[in-house]
């Protein structure tokens, strides 16, 4: 079962790194931090997989209701005012339909571990995002995900590699009694045209597309209704 | 779990999601807390006409706060600075640490602990 085997190679992982992966991340990206900074002021939207909630420092005058399906995550996040944080899984989010100024999803719909689940968490995302119209743009969606086209990273994985995928994590020793400790966590790694095949399944238009550090990314709004 | 987050989620049911019951969720047993957050009275007025007013005035009442206004402030009255102070307190300041959260359609409970509510469903009702 697909969402046993992310329980067990996603979900349990991040329970056990929360804390020195959030030591890790303290930077927005550049393309999130224009996005969250472009908004209206006194827009609403989700940060969904918000892990420690970096993005949520870029835009004090929007309001985000961010989530992740880590519990410990979502404590580290729930501090950055004025926004909020709560548990809550990608394919059952607990929003309303048509409703949302916007959405961020970084790095998040790369750890789904069957197409079908990929393209189900963008369609669950843009659910809950306005409709646009003939006057009014409906809500946004800015997603990334983790590109298989990275030779130049420390990684080095290109086309032809295996996508799907288990990267380890590792927990240095802290001390000399201390083992090191190494996760692992299960990945799908996007090739080009990719995310953007999987936002058109899932009744998303992309409005802007393009590739920022490892990582393909896409600004989609839900297709207007007709 | 701040009040204004109350405003902006539901019940993670997908069925429930049409059924106008879902909305607002339901405080069972809410123990709360003030905590203090800078008061920014652009981000209150900028944000009080995405509000839900119903639902709001639902959740304060069942909270037992002093009942909100019938209508959404609007225009000249979101610059009144007790009104947005107010709002303030209401919204971002008061917090559900315990408790529950429950749907009045399918009556599920979503816990709320320390602060932060949970949303995972039980296998059986994904």
């Amino acid at each position: 079962m697909a969402d046993a085997y992310e329980q067990q190679n996603v979900h349990e992982v991040y329970q056990q790194i929360a804390g020195h992966f959030s030591a890790t991340r303290y930077k927005p990206w550049p393309i999130v931090e224009r996005f969250l900074q472009e908004l209206t002021p006194g827009s609403v939207g989700l940060d969904v997989g918000c892990g420690n909630g970096k993005n949520l420092m870029v835009n004090k005058d929007v309001f985000i209701v961010a989530s992740d399906r880590s519990e410990n995550l979502a404590r580290i996040a729930v501090r950055h005012q004025p926004h909020s944080a709560v548990v809550a899984d990608i394919l059952e989010l607990p929003h309303r339909d048509a409703f949302f100024d916007f959405a961020i999803s970084i790095a998040v719909i790369h750890h789904l571990s069957t197409p079908a689940r990929r393209v189900q968490a963008v369609a669950e995302i843009l659910r809950t995002l306005s409709r646009g119209s003939e006057t009014q743009p409906g809500g946004k969606l800015l997603v990334y995900a983790w590109a298989l086209e990275q030779k130049d990273s420390r990684r080095g994985w290109d086309k032809g590699d295996p996508q799907d995928i288990m990267v380890p994590w590792v927990r240095k020793a802290k001390s000399d009694q201390e083992q090191s400790q190494t996760f692992h966590r299960y990945y799908h790694l996007y090739e080009e045209g990719e995310l953007e095949r999987d936002i058109a399944q899932a009744g998303g238009v992309v409005l802007e597309s393009g590739y920022e550090k490892d990582n393909w990314w896409a600004i989609a709004t839900p297709k207007p209704a007709p | 779990m701040k009040i204004i987050t109350v405003n902006f989620v539901t019940c993670a049911v997908k069925e429930c999601k049409t059924s106008p019951s879902s909305f607002p969720l339901h405080f069972h047993d809410a123990e709360l807390e003030l905590q203090e957050v800078d008061f920014q009275p652009e981000f209150i007025r900028n944000v009080i006409p995405r509000i839900d007013w119903e639902g709001l005035r639902a959740t304060a009442n069942e909270l037992g706060f002093p009942s909100l206004p019938e209508s959404k402030p609007e225009g000249e009255a979101l610059n009144n600075e007790q009104t947005l102070k107010d709002l303030h307190r209401l919204l971002l300041e008061t917090q559900v640490m315990d408790g529950k959260l429950v749907c009045g359609n399918c009556g599920h409970e979503y816990v709320i602990k320390e602060g932060i509510a949970n949303f995972l469903l039980p296998s059986h009702l994904v």
